[in-house]
């Protein structure tokens, strides 16, 4: 699970900047103040996240502080993955 | 400094006299037409665009089209109706709700609600409220429902059902602007857009629906200014007395609970403070919110604009065209 990161950023690259040149995403850059992702990006985004992880994000889950850059978005999934994955770690 | 609902104060004869030349100079010089179509809704904004119409062209040049649907509230008919025998102008009532059905406007919206609430039928009641805001979080947007025996409950829509609804939706604005500019080619009229600033200025239209127009008279004008000018050309008081709502779903939907951050009077003062570069403490005070709060207002109208420019958008083109000559 190290590369959250990773594959957040390859989404939000393909998905949104679609290639675009010049436009590409640091791991604290805020999505809202840099205008990456609008409201429905960040529905897209939530989206992506649920299905790819297999997590449910709640109602009162969807923050700037949870979502609004890789960091965040890193800590946040790693946290909601945290009781399954000590299920399976010895 | 402090301010309170007085900026938006309006001389509103020297502002229907300004209108009105403005409006017989645009259908004579520029667009070309004899008269204009009004979709009258039944509500403040739409009233308010025939009252000037009629005020700067006399009725007999101005067509009311009543519009309703499935949803419709037999109110906004009833307000309407009554509008236009005021105003003595000519109109007519088509029901769209024949063509929303063939297009399949209700199946596709009741098939993404069926989705997240699969007991859904023709006798259930919806809308969808928007969440986030105000509070600290992402908007997102919720369904409510109301079965027959009136219990209502909400569920948080998934984007894909969410936007097929607004979709589906969408329909019947788009349907409504074929319908007024059938009436307008028919008569050689133009066509009139009844967004106030609020709307217009955030982007509270569908692009080619209700955004559609030749000609909006009150796209300049909070809507505290078009209840003044309303109540000024003495138009009905159940009209100047009517709450926003969309008119869109069948549960009463107020157009603070899908879109603005606030109801419209406090949304215009906000809308005219972050206009003005008053500082979020000023507007804090005079609304009575946290400083925090009028902050995330300013976000909000500012993310409004960003977001909702690809509505205001014309075709993008590769390079200007020559030889298209554009309307001064």
């Amino acid at each position: 699970m190290n590369d959250i990161k990773v594959q957040v950023r390859r989404y939000i690259e393909d998905n949104f900047l679609m290639g675009a040149r010049g436009r590409s995403v640091g791991d604290a850059d805020s999505f809202l103040d840099n205008h990456i992702l609008d409201s429905t990006g960040f529905l897209e985004l939530i989206t992506f996240l649920e299905e790819h992880y297999r997590i449910e994000i709640d109602n009162d889950e969807m923050l700037p502080e949870n979502l609004d850059s890789l960091l965040r978005i890193e800590a946040f999934v790693r946290r909601k993955l945290a009781p399954a994955m000590q299920d399976v770690t010895p | 400094m402090s301010f309170g609902p007085e900026v938006l104060a309006l001389d509103c004869n020297a502002e229907i006299q300004r209108i009105s030349e403005w409006m017989i100079d645009s259908l004579a010089n520029r667009l070309r037409r004899r008269g204009v179509v009004v979709a009258i809704s039944g509500g403040i904004d739409s009233s308010v665009c025939a009252a000037l119409a009629v005020r700067a062209l006399g009725p007999e040049r101005v067509y009311g089209l009543l519009l309703p649907e499935r949803d419709s509230s037999s109110d906004s008919a009833r307000r309407g109706e009554l509008l236009a025998r005021h105003l003595g102008i000519a109109f007519e009532t088509h029901d769209i709700a024949p063509a929303l059905q063939a297009l399949g406007c209700y199946r596709q919206r009741d098939d993404a609600i069926r989705h997240v609430v699969p007991e859904y039928t023709d006798a259930w009641k919806c809308k969808i409220v928007i969440s986030g805001g105000l509070e600290r979080g992402i908007n997102f947007f919720k369904l409510v429902v109301q079965s027959p025996d009136g219990a209502q409950r909400e569920v948080r829509l998934p984007l894909r059902q969410y936007l097929q609804i607004v979709a589906a939706t969408n329909f019947k604005q788009r349907v409504r602007k074929n319908i007024e500019y059938f009436h307008a080619d028919r008569l050689n009229y133009a066509v009139i857009g009844t967004p106030n600033r609020l709307e217009y200025d955030q982007g509270f239209f569908v692009k080619n629906g209700d955004g559609a127009a030749d000609l909006k008279p009150i796209a300049h004008l909070y809507k505290t200014q078009v209840y003044a000018l309303a109540r000024h050309m003495e138009l009905p008081a159940e009209i100047c007395s009517a709450a926003p709502t969309t008119d869109t779903y069948s549960l009463a939907q107020g157009q603070d609970e899908f879109y603005f951050a606030l109801p419209h009077a406090q949304m215009d003062l906000a809308l005219w403070a972050h206009d003005h570069q008053r500082p979020a403490a000023e507007l804090a005070q005079a609304l009575g919110l946290s400083e925090a709060q009028a902050q995330r207002v300013y976000a909000d109208i500012e993310a409004k604009r960003r977001t909702t420019q690809y509505l205001h958008a014309s075709a993008l083109l590769v390079e200007p065209v020559d030889g298209v000559v554009k309307l001064a």
